[in-house]
Order: C-alpha cells, then structure tokens, then sequence
C-alpha cells in the first residue's frame, strides 16, 4: 500500500488556507444528518466533539474515566506553546515551525507543522474566551515562561496547572454541548473494536465498564483521541489507565502504525523508590527556567547536597551546552542524565538521579515568586519524598513520557482507512522524533478545535454512507472478538496477575528499547517479549466476570495490547538503524556522544501495517521533504 | 509496618455492602493506593476480587480517587487527595476503616467506587462560557487585573473529586458549585451569563438531591486543593440576585452566541 499524504499544493504559508478554501462542505441544515464518534474525551477528544457538536453534528463521545473532565491532559503541567510574540522577543509562526521540526530532529511532516503553528495562536485566543485563567502580568496582559528548545518565551501558562485548566475549558465546552443535546456522552466505556463496513470507520465496539455490556455504536466516522501509549514501559508519568488499545485495535483492522519507537523519556521525574512503585511522577520542564541541573564532580560522593561546595558541582548541561544550558531539548537533557549517572556521579539511595536546585532561583527573586510559579509542583514534590524542595534541590531522572508515534495519518488527520481519523498524542503527525516541551497541548487543541472540524466535513461531504444494520455481519463479528477475549481472559485462571506480566514487559522496554538502544538489546527483547505473551496468555489469572465493574480485566485487557505492541517498537528501533531524536541507538553517535542521523536512508516515516497473527508487519514508508527548513545537524550548544 | 484494614465491599449499587476486615503490610515510602496495589496483588493471586477503588493518574490533579479513611475524606493529611498520601503518615498497628463518598447523589456502584456523574450535570446545566469555537478575539484584547485572574484560578484548581460533599454532614455540593461559579465570575469574560449560570447551576444542584449547607465547613477542611469557603459567600449573594432579576432563559438555549 502507498501512504498518501495529501499535502496541498502551494508554499507552505497558503497551505492551510488554500485548502480551507478547495474542501467541500456540508450545508449546515445537513450537519445534524451526520454522526461522529470521537473516542476520549482529552485535550484532542473533549476540543473536537465540542467544536464539531457546535457545528451541528450529533456526537457520541467515549471515555474510560467516570468523567470526561479526568482525561490524562487534567495533568499536564508546564504551558501550552503559541506564537503570539506578545513580548516582541522574535517569535513567530515561522520560528515555532522551525524549533518544532528541528526539535523533532527532521521526522516530522513540515505542512503539518506549520499548520500547527499557524493555529497556535487562534488556540490561545479560544482558551481566554473559554475563562481558562492564564497566569497574568500585573498590567493584566497575559504572561509567558520558557520552554526546552526554543530561545524565545512563548508558552502560556496556569500556574502548574495548565494541562487542568486548559481541559476545562474543553470539558465545560463539551457539557454544554451535551446540556443541548447535540453530544452524548459516554463515560466508563471503553473501546475495543473498530467497525468496518465496506472498508470504511463506520462504529465502534466498546464494553460499559460498569455493567460489563458489550455495546454497539455506529456512525459516518470515528474519530480516535485516546492519548499515548508511553505505559508500555510499565513506570511512566501517564494516569495508570492510559492504554493502547483503541489504536491497537485499529491498527489490527488495517491502520497502520507510524514510528512506534518514537517515544519521549522526560528528563525530570521523581525517581524510581522501590519495587512496589505503580507511577513515576513527572516535575514540569517549566522548573528548569529557574532550577540548575547538577551532579557532583566526583564519582560516588556521598555528601548532602549542601555540603558540595559549588567549584566541586558539575551543573552539566550548562556546561555541554551553553547557549540552551538547562533548556536543552528532552531527548538531550534525559541522555546526559543518564550518562552522568551511569559514570557513577548520580545522587539519591540508587544512584539513579540528578539534582534540580533552586536555590540560586530562590537567592535571586525570592522564595515567593518562586512559590507564586511552582508552588503546586513543590508540594507534589513534598508529598512523595517528604523533602522540602525550598530547602533542599530536588532529585530527578528520566521517565517515560510521551509518544510521538501513533497511528499514521494524512494532512487530514485521516488514516489509511477512511472515515478514521484519529487527534492528539495518538497520532504521528507533528513531533518527528522528539517532541518539544508545552507543544502536545498545542497539538491537541490545535486537532481539535481547528483541524477535524473542517476536514471531517470535507470527508463526509464527498462520501455516501448507506445505513448499517445492527446484525451487519462486520458488527456482530467486531462484537464477538471483544466477547471471546473477554471469555479467554477470565477462563485462563493461572498463577500471575496482570500487573507482574505488565512490570515485566516496562523492564524489558526500558532496558532495551528505552533511552539507549542497539541491535544486541533489541534482538534481545524481540526474542523475549514474544515468550512473555505467550505465557500471559497460559498464565495470567483474572478474578471475577465479565458481567460487572471488574478493574482486573480492564487491566488485563490493557496488558495483552501492550504485550504486542512492545514488540512492534522494538521491531522498529531495531530497523531505524540510525539515531534521532529520541531514538538514540549507540551504533550511531557522533563522537561528542549527540544522535547521528542517516538522512539518505531514514529520512521518512516508517508506518507499520497488520499482515495477520503471527506475521511480520509491512514497514511502509513515507518520505520527509524538507522545502522550508534545511536538513541540518541539529546542535543546541 | 502492618496494618488492619476494614474495608468496605460491595458487590454492586443494587447489593448491601458491609465491612471485610484485611490484614496489609507496607512500607513508609508507599503511597497509600500502592499499598492498596499490594492488598490487591494478594488478592488476585488467591483467585479471591480485588477492592475496587477509582484512581488514574495518583498525583493528586484528575479528581479520580478518593474514600474515607478513618472518617476522613482522603485521609489524616490536609490538602492531600488519597493518591498523594504516603504510608509515612501511619504508624505500625495502626486499624484503618476505609469506606466510600457517602452521599445520596454519589450512588456506590462497587466497594469504594461511586458515581459521580451529577457533577457534570451540573456544569452541564450552566458551568460554561458560550463561546463559539472559532469567533474568539486576541486574547489580550481585555486585560485582566492579575489579583481577579489570581482568585479565578483559586477557584478553577477544583478537581471535582467530591470529597466536599462526602465530609458535609448534609451531603451538600455547595463548594463545588461554587468553585466553578467563583472561577468564572471573576473574569470579564464570565460576565455576560453570570445571572443564568448561577440560576441554572443551582436548579440542577438541587435537582440532583444534593443537601443544603448549613456552614459547618467541614468541605474545606476536606478540600484537597484548599478551595474556601468564601466562593460559598459570592455564590449566595450572586444566587440572590439572580433570583431578584428573574429568569430569563434555560441554560444554554441559546447555543452557540458569543
Ligand atoms: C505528567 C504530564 C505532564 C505533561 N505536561 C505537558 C505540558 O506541560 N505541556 C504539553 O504540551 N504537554 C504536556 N504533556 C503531554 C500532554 O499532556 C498529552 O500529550 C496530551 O494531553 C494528550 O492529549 P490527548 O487529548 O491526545 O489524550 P488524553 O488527554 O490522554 O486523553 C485520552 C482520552 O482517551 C480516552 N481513552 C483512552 N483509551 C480509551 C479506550 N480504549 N476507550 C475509550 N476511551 C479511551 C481516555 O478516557 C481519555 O479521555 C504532559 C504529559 C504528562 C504525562
Ligand atoms: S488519582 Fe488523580 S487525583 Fe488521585
């Protein structure tokens, strides 16, 4: 199969418009005709079923949680980008759209990008209006901090709470829309399977986790917003139920899958305490505004930190890279914190952690303002280790965090099957191989309240959608896979639970397909995962039915997709045998130790489509053009 | 250290519930959902079902978690849901009782997990702003003084997790609802449907079965984002003239002005 991109013609500034201006429209006494599903109800989700249900759409729209306002964006933290330039400090759309790709180190799609810093600032504009409460200067104008990778402050933030307030302004969107009846809402319902009818979206399947009925919901298009897969590693900073299985079910009906091995590993999360551990807890990159990164010059100094005088401290990413300092990108701070760690230098009982000190921060603007910017990330901080950060600097290391791989998609937001799209964090498009700080949230919004509107209308205008039965043969055969599986997991009653098979597949991927890979561990992990399936599959004991709220099974359920997909990444670092990004495969370094690309083989997109159980995927391939922006070396120093 | 735990089971909303008790065995660093994990993890293990308790992202901002511990809404420590507290606030031997929110409006649907949904009816019914998506002007077209900007985001820091209404003795929403009014309110943005949205959010309050609050504020000592009680006080005096100047449409009929 061929993956078309669809990429309007014309220079990149008219794109958007241009195209805006070719699509076909449905006449707005129609709209009410059309049912969307969106799946989640996140950032991407709660923006896209509010904006299309303004539009006149009947939406249907799905979430795990209780509530649609509990969606993993409520945690984001730090800010959300826009090119606003409010402080004149030379920003713009041109300079957010070169930061973007160049962060993405060159695999990212370039309209794309632009598009989405183009509708940066129209995000920020709808969030106001919408009562979120951005932090404020005190002549009431809107404030800005920094974030990695950008040498401009452009990011828009809520204390350190942005991600909650932002979604919100979505959810409270989304409730109005379901007080007038134009979106109904389904929460505590979980998707399990994609429904195709002449080879088009056209429903879904989902269980009530509540009374454990299979349900389902047809409609001219679906929508998938159900966020990222960053749980595969087991330990992550992503909410305990963020899973991977409406864009694995997709996938397995035909989707195909882009860059898996894409996947983000922040670099400032709390540390790893004990076995027992169910999360990693991340502290916003936004700290490294004012915190200094450092570990002490010697291997296996002991002393408190406040006892290293400052000669005796290495604050490594100032000195590596002096023009970003301790705004290097993720993918570049997280590398040097574990090689400063794994030459014996890091902090903590484990040795597994880095400081992050505010102490020159506090000296300088005093422990109030400090307090007024991370006050709530403070105590986050307080509350799990049990130091007071305004006294002593905080320990940090690397997690999981965010995936820039997900289900491949056109300009469109539409994937290879039509009337699929799929928004937000569960789809490739726009980060390349790294993403920014503060630019998911831009994403999500950007998909949702400015991108699926228009062109899910460009889809259903041109198509015909002939009315499915409710005993389609392709819907009771999607409703008997999601009954069978539920069966086999609850029949098998062995000796492991969901959890134990779970942390070991997250050791496998953070040892091998983490933040250093080569072909050894890869082959290494491909070679095991499969044989972990299996025993899953032999092993894992479900207690309880199918016919109940029963949080076993969802997990269970959870981990058997994971337990594939692990391998899929790992199938795919394998065959990127280069490094980017956050694919950094030891094979390749230049030799200060920064990723080596292969621009003549690996300049594209590598999207991985189903041939069936046990066979190996197709690796389709989409090439990059960079027109706008010269492929170069990219260098933070 | 070792705990007893008597924990309340229930099969779902239709069965009676009662107390089970459990022995658990934890360590300071744990939080206190992670001991439950351990609980649980036996539990499976031994084919028995696990407690059921809501949670996701355990670190204190989705509003997921939350149950009684020791007749307190997400346990001894102030400001602190349930997911953020670690077993270091707990001694060796100590007896915890742990039970869900108990409120009419919050049905229990299984053990320490109930709904929650009249929550979002009532943002629903009128927790907004109209605005079109798309017809929004430059965001710094209206300054914003940064004390009222400051006070909103007070008030938009509720996490909906309904420990409020748990810990009043009247099972009353009045801090929530509050808090969403509060946060809109303050900002000029919130303004043009100030009137309709306090009617309309009280209409539904009140038609969710929610009690009335008689000021023994108790929901902010249980608030783990310390919302006040003073955005109680606005919500009354904005409530009061609303009804003074009278109805003037349903909540959101208007769609899609603004
Ligand atoms: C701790 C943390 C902090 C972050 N901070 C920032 C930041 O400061 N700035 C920034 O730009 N980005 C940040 N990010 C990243 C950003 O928050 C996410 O990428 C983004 O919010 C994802 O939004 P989304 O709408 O795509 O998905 P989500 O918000 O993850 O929503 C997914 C939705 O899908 C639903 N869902 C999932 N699976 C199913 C299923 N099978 N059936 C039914 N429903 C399902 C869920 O219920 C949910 O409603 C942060 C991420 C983390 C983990
Ligand atoms: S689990 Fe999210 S607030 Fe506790």
């Amino acid at each position: 199969m061929e993956l078309k991109p669809n990429i309007p013609d014309g220079p990149i500034e008219k794109k958007w418009d241009r195209h805006r201006f070719e699509m076909k429209l449905v006449n707005p006494a129609n709209k009410r005709k059309y049912t969307v599903i969106m799946v989640g109800s996140g950032l991407a989700g709660a923006g896209g079923a509010a904006a299309m249900a303004e539009l006149g759409y009947k939406v249907k729209c799905f979430c795990y949680q209780d509530s649609p306002r509990r969606a993993h964006s409520i945690a984001a933290q730090g800010g959300i980008n826009a090119a606003k330039n409010y402080h004149n400090d030379g920003d713009s759309v041109f300079r957010l759209f070169y930061d973007t790709v160049k962060g993405g180190d060159f695999r990212a799609r370039e309209a794309n990008v632009y598009r989405l810093a183009q509708v940066s600032v129209n995000i920020i504009d709808q969030c106001v209006a919408l009562g979120v409460p951005f932090a404020r200067e005190y002549g009431g104008l809107l404030d800005n901090r920094s974030f990695g990778g950008a040498q401009v402050s452009r990011t828009f933030y809520a204390r350190g709470q942005t991600g909650q307030q932002l979604l919100l302004g979505a959810y409270q969107a989304l409730e109005r829309q379901i007080g007038l009846g134009q979106v109904e809402m389904f929460p505590r319902h979980e998707m399990q399977e994609l429904v195709l009818v002449d080879g088009k979206a056209r429903g879904i399947v989902v269980r009530d986790m509540v009374t454990g009925e299979v349900e389902t919901h047809l409609a001219d298009a679906v929508c998938l917003a159900t966020g990222g897969y960053g749980n595969v590693f087991y330990l992550a900073t992503y909410a305990k139920g963020c899973n991977t299985t409406a864009i694995w079910r997709a996938y397995k009906k035909g989707a195909p899958f882009a860059n898996p091995c894409f996947t983000q590993i922040h670099p400032t999360c709390i540390p790893v305490t004990g076995e027992y551990q169910s999360k990693l807890t991340l502290m916003s990159e936004s700290l490294r505004n004012d915190g200094r990164i450092w570990v002490p010059k010697a291997k296996g100094d002991k002393r408190a930190a406040n006892e290293i005088p400052k000669e005796e401290r290495d604050y490594y990413l100032e000195r590596m890279y002096p023009s970003f300092g301790n705004l290097a990108p993720r993918d570049i701070a997280s590398r040097a914190a574990k090689r400063v760690c794994d030459e014996g230098r890091g902090v903590g009982p484990t040795g597994f952690g880095v400081y992050l000190d505010f102490h020159d921060a506090i000296e300088r603007l005093g422990q109030k303002k400090i307090e007024e910017k991370y006050g709530n990330l403070f105590e986050m901080y307080e509350r799990i280790t049990d130091e007071d950060p305004y006294k002593v600097p905080m320990r940090i290391y690397p997690a999981s965090h965010y995936t820039m791989g997900g289900l491949w998609v056109d300009y469109n937001l539409m994937s290879t099957i039509p009337g699929l799209f799929v928004l937000g964090e569960a789809n490739f498009s726009d980060h390349g191989a790294n993403r920014l700080g503060a630019s998911a949230l831009m994403q999500g919004l950007g998909d949702g309240y400015f991108i699926i509107p228009y062109t899910i209308g460009n889809y259903l205008a041109r198509e015909k959608f002939p009315a499915v039965a409710a005993d389609h043969p392709e819907v009771r055969a999607a409703e008997k896979a999601v009954s069978d599986r539920t069966e086999r997991l609850l029949s098998i009653r062995g000796k492991r639970t969901a959890t134990s098979f779970h942390r070991e597949l997250g050791k496998i991927m953070w040892e091998h397909c983490g933040m250093a890979r080569d072909r050894k561990g890869l082959e290494h992990a491909l070679g095991k995962i499969p044989g972990l399936r299996e025993e899953f599959w032999k092993n894992v004991t479900v207690p309880g039915s199918g016919r109940e709220l029963n949080q076993s099974l969802e997990l269970a359920g959870r981990v058997a997709d994971f337990l594939e997909l692990g391998e899929l990444m790992c199938l795919d670092a394998l065959e990127r045998d280069e490094s980017c990004g956050s694919h950094f495969r030891l094979e390749h370094q230049m030799a200060d130790g920064e990723a080596k690309r292969n621009d003549e083989k690996f300049c594209h997109v590598a999207a991985w489509q189903y041939t069936g159980e046990g066979r190996k995927p197709d690796r389709l391939v989409e090439p990059l053009v960079y027109e706008n922006v010269e492929l170069a070396v990219r260098s933070y120093k | 250290m070792k705990l007893t735990l008597r924990i309340w089971r229930q099969k779902d909303a239709k069965s009676k519930g009662a107390f089970v008790t459990y022995t658990a065995e934890a360590d300071e660093e744990m939080s206190f959902l992670e001991m439950l994990d351990v609980v649980n993890e036996g539990l499976i293990q031994r084919g028995e079902e696990p407690i059921a308790f809501d949670h996701d992202c355990r670190e204190g901002i989705c509003g997921t978690c939350g149950f009684v511990i020791n007749g307190r809404a997400h346990g001894p420590r102030e400001r602190t849901t349930v997911c953020q507290l670690h077993m270091r606030s707990f001694q060796d031997g100590d007896t915890l009782t742990l039970e869900p929110w108990r409120a009419d409006a919050f049905p229990v649907l299984k053990d320490l997990v109930v709904d929650r949904g009249a929550f979002d009816r009532i943002i629903a019914a009128g927790g907004f702003i109209a605005s079109a998506i798309g017809g929004a002007p430059d965001a710094n077209a209206i300054p914003i003084r940064k004390e009222n900007a400051d006070l909103s985001m007070d008030a938009a820091a509720c996490i909906g997790c309904g420990a409020c209404v748990a810990a009043c003795p009247n099972a009353a929403a009045m801090l929530f609802v509050s808090a969403k009014m509060g946060h809109l309110a303050m900002l000029p943005q919130g303004q043009p449907e100030r009137m309709d949205r306090a009617r309309a959010m009280v209409a539904q309050m009140d038609a969710e079965g929610f009690g009335t609050c008689t000021n023994h504020g108790e929901c902010e000592a249980a608030c783990p984002k310390a919302i006040r009680m003073e955005f109680i006080g606005r919500m009354n005096a904005d409530y009061v003239k609303a009804s003074l100047t009278g109805g003037r449409r349903a909540a959101g009929s208007e769609g899609g002005s603004g």
